[in-house]
């Protein structure tokens, strides 16, 4: 991503984050996605006259909890607010939202190298480890969703007033890839918590981008430029690439920028004007007079501290501490808390950590396996390492009890037996065997003598087919080399 | 005598000692709107057939068991019209029972028509009502009262036996007062609003009319208690109220606040009101003059609150889900200008413009929070009030009934009709009117007992006392 060197990019995200819960965040409408139009819809949650919001706990909590994550101040009391505009996917032309006293303030997300495109990994952006302050958390109610047809438009209600947190952060990111890692590191986050699913094609995670541009050295603020319509977490990288590129370009050229809101178009690949600053809102918040003040620290904030689980990155630093797995491999793990679960298993079962690890990551996920549910004991990977590591196998034979334990599940020592595999380690039978390559081989040992080292594999070859392949490869190298006086 | 003649006190007795039937009470009722429905125009919808099935079905063991009740066009109530007496709800029928309904329901209540109002109950005559006015039992040529018009012109006029209305500024104690029937406002949280069309939040209290106090207290204590659909609620749960009726005042400090009783005041509304506070100190009560200072302020912070709640509350009322929408919109924005211009009555607009105006950026903490800062003031008056005072005493309205027509073009005149029960909203305490005389042409005047917070059976059992002491309740209007 160029800047020139000249111009530094300053950037800003706002997302909003549908939390899970059974229920809506303002009535009893089940919180679910993918069923038939305007079938989860109430009196409530449709605006009809009359009818009054009543708080979701569960919402509230998963809210505290996420600001227990993050490093954010809870506020002791938080209050709801009216956001008031008339638009058609609003029940009530209000949205129940949080304005001057938010449940969550402060905190931060560090960026994980691993959440950064493949290709930027070993760049200095990702090696960084930045971590991004946020502003707030706040709860809110979602809007429901417009769908367009030739001639009509429908409004499905379904996702009316399903619970919402809005993140928004300061404006600490200064690169593509760094928004692109936020994301994804805070997804993470939100995995662990069991606090979203956080799915952007679901539309559980949107995004808007806040971008300015300023000359590298200045510490004043640029125009700035609010982003929507990002729909993956992909586009929001391509998005600001493009229009980083387009404010440079405008600058470059003696032009200004217009403080305004442009939607992203991935088709087209490029940003087109939305709304100036002079249309924009007037919100008019005041307090919801039909909701409470929320008190968290009458039990909701202790409720919450209790869920609180490790973060994938104390998650990450234990498992390469305590079980020697590589940065990249703790990162895989720290993504899937089942399968992380399996590894501990299995891990915990041998003094192989790492071989272990090798083996699940490396070989048994590439079958696809579903780790809650696999007949592949975590166990029998602890014991296939043990063998390997022992001797009792070498690694070719390793491969082969690997393939018939992902077929038939046993345990690693009945398939040894079963294949027939054991090892062949015993240095009498193994010279034996070293002897009779020599002599059938003569050419070969011809040309190591003569100086060419690589001779000696095809006598190695001959003693690992004699054997059918259970020689112990380290041994009979060592003991070919000794009679061959190499 | 017509049963419609009677309180629902006595025709509970008398149904519970199968004297009489349910449907008796119904057909006597249908007979007098027959009669007086035409003048009076106290109803939006009557459902003869509904009501009278009903009745046949009623559960007499119940606690309003068999009593019919009207209902303010601003209740929900399943299956039936909801209109607010405005031309953008004509059409729509509720699809659920608003909770206040559901428990007159489960008492055993029989619904038998819905009352007219002020359009989305902003109004203090029934003036504004886009489904035509109501007239005054008393006088046809005056106005009832607002915006439960409707309901208490119907219950003094006989042509219902006790009916539901809602009260934000004085809605359901100003027209109890200038018809001669007695209105509670609870306390704010008492009984839920769940489907009581919203005007402003904060404010709104849903609340009976009826003939007597014992009456009042009988729906009362049907209606009260926590609702886990109105968050805004008591946890209190529901009480009995007046159960054992003490008829005496005797030790009960009584406030007069010096700021109700102002020179210039209608001459005859301040001879009665001073007449019961003279029978109350005959009776044993001690009669004090208290102070509540902040009381001029109090249309204005009003005025700003309510409007303010009710610019929002009143926004989803757009054409798109229900109600009237605008014919051919051309777009969204036609849509929705079109639809409120077409479906909203100009005091409703007035006050949208000016719920908007005082929330607006660059004028909100001027007014909005400037007035929210007084409210606190005015709630802190009435304590300080409550603390060397049992009850507050003083007139429900400045003046009787004035004429249909006479303060229609003038809107600031008619908003100081509230001048005395508008605080006690603010305040979110209790408040009740009752007949406490009649001017020399015949017209009600009524007498407000003010309490505490959550101060109701106090303030009920004083009512009763000084009502059954009186003749006011039993005289009838010219019918």
């Amino acid at each position: 991503m160029s800047t020139n060197g000249k111009w530094e990019a300053v950037i800003g995200l706002e997302v909003h984050c549908q939390v899970r819960t059974a229920t809506k965040m303002f009535c009893g409408c089940a919180n679910q996605y993918g069923d038939a139009p305007n079938t989860h819809v109430c009196p409530v949650c449709l605006g009809l006259p009359g009818s009054l919001p009543v708080p979701n706990e569960e919402a509230i909590r998963k809210t505290i909890l996420t600001g227990l994550m993050l490093g954010c101040q809870i506020a002791p009391v938080a209050r709801f607010d009216r956001k008031n505009y008339f638009y058609p996917d609003m029940p009530k032309n209000y949205q129940i939202s949080q304005y001057e006293d938010p449940l969550c303030a402060g905190g931060s997300v560090g960026l994980d190298l691993f959440q950064f495109p493949k290709e930027l990994q070993e760049s200095d952006e990702a090696q960084a480890r930045r971590k991004i302050r946020l502003v707030r958390i706040h709860l809110e109610e979602d809007v429901a969703k417009s769908f367009h047809f030739e001639e009509r438009s429908g409004i499905d209600f379904n996702r009316a007033g399903t619970p919402l947190m809005e993140i928004v952060t300061e404006a600490d990111l200064r690169t593509p890839g760094e928004a692109f890692a936020f994301l994804g590191s805070l997804r993470q986050i939100l995995w662990a918590g069991g606090v979203s699913d956080a799915d952007m094609e679901k539309g559980q995670l949107r995004c808007d981008v806040n971008i300015s541009i300023r000359p590298v050295g200045e510490a004043k603020f640029g125009t700035k430029v609010e982003l929507k319509n990002l729909n993956s977490i992909s586009g929001v990288r391509r998005a600001l690439v493009y229009e980083i590129a387009r404010q440079i370009d405008v600058r470059e050229k003696g032009g200004s920028l217009v403080q305004e809101t442009r939607r992203w178009d991935d088709n087209a690949g490029a940003t087109f004007t939305m709304r100036t600053k002079e249309q924009a809102h007037d919100y008019r918040y005041f307090p919801d007079p039909d909701l409470l003040p929320v008190r968290t620290d009458r039990g909701l904030q202790a409720a919450a501290q209790t869920s609180v689980p490790e973060l994938p990155s104390e998650m990450q630093e234990r498992l390469i501490r305590d079980f020697g797995v590589t940065a990249y491999q703790a990162s895989v793990l720290t993504a899937d808390r089942v399968l992380c679960g399996y590894y501990e298993k299995a891990a915990a079962a041998t003094k192989n950590k790492a071989a272990v690890a090798n083996w699940i990551l490396n070989d048994f996920l590439s079958t696809q396996p579903d780790p809650a549910t696999t007949p592949v004991k975590p166990e029998y990977f602890a014991e296939l390492a043990d063998l390997v590591t022992a001797g009792k196998i070498n690694s070719a034979q390793g491969k082969k009890v690997f393939a018939e334990l992902v077929t038939n599940p046993a345990s690693p020592h009945e398939i040894v037996k079963k294949l027939g595999l054991e090892q062949i380690s015993d240095t009498g039978a193994l010279a034996t065997m070293c002897d009779e390559a020599i002599a059938a081989n003569p050419r070969s040992v011809e040309d190591y003598k003569a100086g060419k080292m690589n001779a000696i594999n095809a006598l190695k070859g001959f003693v690992m087919k004699k054997s059918q392949g259970k020689a112990n490869p380290v041994q009979i190298d060592e003991i070919l080399k000794q009679k061959l006086g190499g | 005598m017509s049963l419609a003649h009677e309180t629902v006190a006595s025709l509970r007795r008398r149904l519970a000692k199968k004297e009489i039937k349910s449907r008796e009470i119904v057909t006597d009722l249908l007979k007098e709107i027959d009669a007086r429905e035409k003048t009076i125009h106290a109803y939006t919808h009557i459902d003869r057939e509904t009501a009278l099935k009903a009745a046949d079905e009623a559960d007499l063991s119940r606690p309003l068991g068999g009593v019919p009740i009207a209902l303010k066009d601003n209740l929900n109530a399943n299956g039936d019209p909801c209109t607010c007496s405005s031309k953008i709800l004509e059409g729509y029928k509720a699809p659920y029972d608003a909770t206040a309904v559901a428990r007159l329901r489960q008492a055993g209540a029989v619904f038998l028509g819905r009352t007219n109002m002020d359009e989305f109950a902003m109004g203090s005559s029934t003036e504004n009502s886009a489904l035509g006015v109501t007239r005054n039992p008393w006088d046809s040529s005056r106005i009832p009262g607002g915006s439960s018009g409707g309901s208490a012109a119907a219950v003094a006029g006989r042509i219902a036996l006790a009916a539901l209305g809602s009260d934000t500024g004085g809605s359901i104690r100003q027209p109890a007062a200038l018809c001669g029937c007695v209105g509670l406002k609870p306390t704010y949280g008492r009984i839920s609003r769940y489907g009581l069309v919203a005007f402003a939040s904060s404010l709104d209290q849903v609340g009976p009319l009826t003939r007597t106090v014992e009456d009042s207290a009988l729906l009362l204590s049907s209606l009260a208690g926590h609702d886990p659909r109105d968050n805004t609620t008591d946890s209190r749960s529901a009480e009995s109220f007046l159960a054992k009726p003490t008829h005496s005042v005797k030790g009960l400090k009584v406030g007069l606040p010096k700021e109700y009783f102002i020179p210039g005041m209608d001459a005859e509304t301040e001879q009665a009101v001073r007449a019961a506070a003279d029978w109350f100190q005959k009776n044993g009560a001690e009669i004090k003059e208290v102070s509540l200072p902040l009381t001029p302020s109090a249309i204005a912070v009003y005025y700003i609150l309510a409007t303010a709640e009710a610019s929002a509350n009143l926004a989803r009322f757009d054409g798109v889900r229900y109600g009237r929408r605008a014919a051919d919109p051309k777009d969204v924005l036609d849509l929705y200008q079109r639809t409120r211009e077409e479906g909203f009555g100009p005091e409703v607009k007035r006050r949208i413009i000016l719920g908007t105006f005082v929330l607006s950026a660059g004028y909100t903490d001027a007014y909005y929070r400037k007035a929210q800062k007084v409210r606190g003031l005015i709630r802190q008056d009435f304590e300080k009030a409550f603390q060397g005072c049992d009850l507050l005493l003083t007139p429900t309205s400045p003046e009787p009934a004035f004429k249909l027509g006479e303060r229609t073009q003038d809107p600031l005149k008619m908003y100081l009709a509230d001048v005395f029960t508008i605080s006690v909203n603010l305040a979110g305490t209790c408040g009740i009117s009752l007949p406490c005389g009649f001017t020399k042409s015949n017209l009600p005047i009524g007498l407000q007992l003010i309490g505490p917070r959550f101060g109701e059976e106090k303030m009920l059992q004083a009512a009763h006392a000084y009502e059954q002491s009186h003749d006011f309740w039993r005289r009838m209007p010219p019918i």
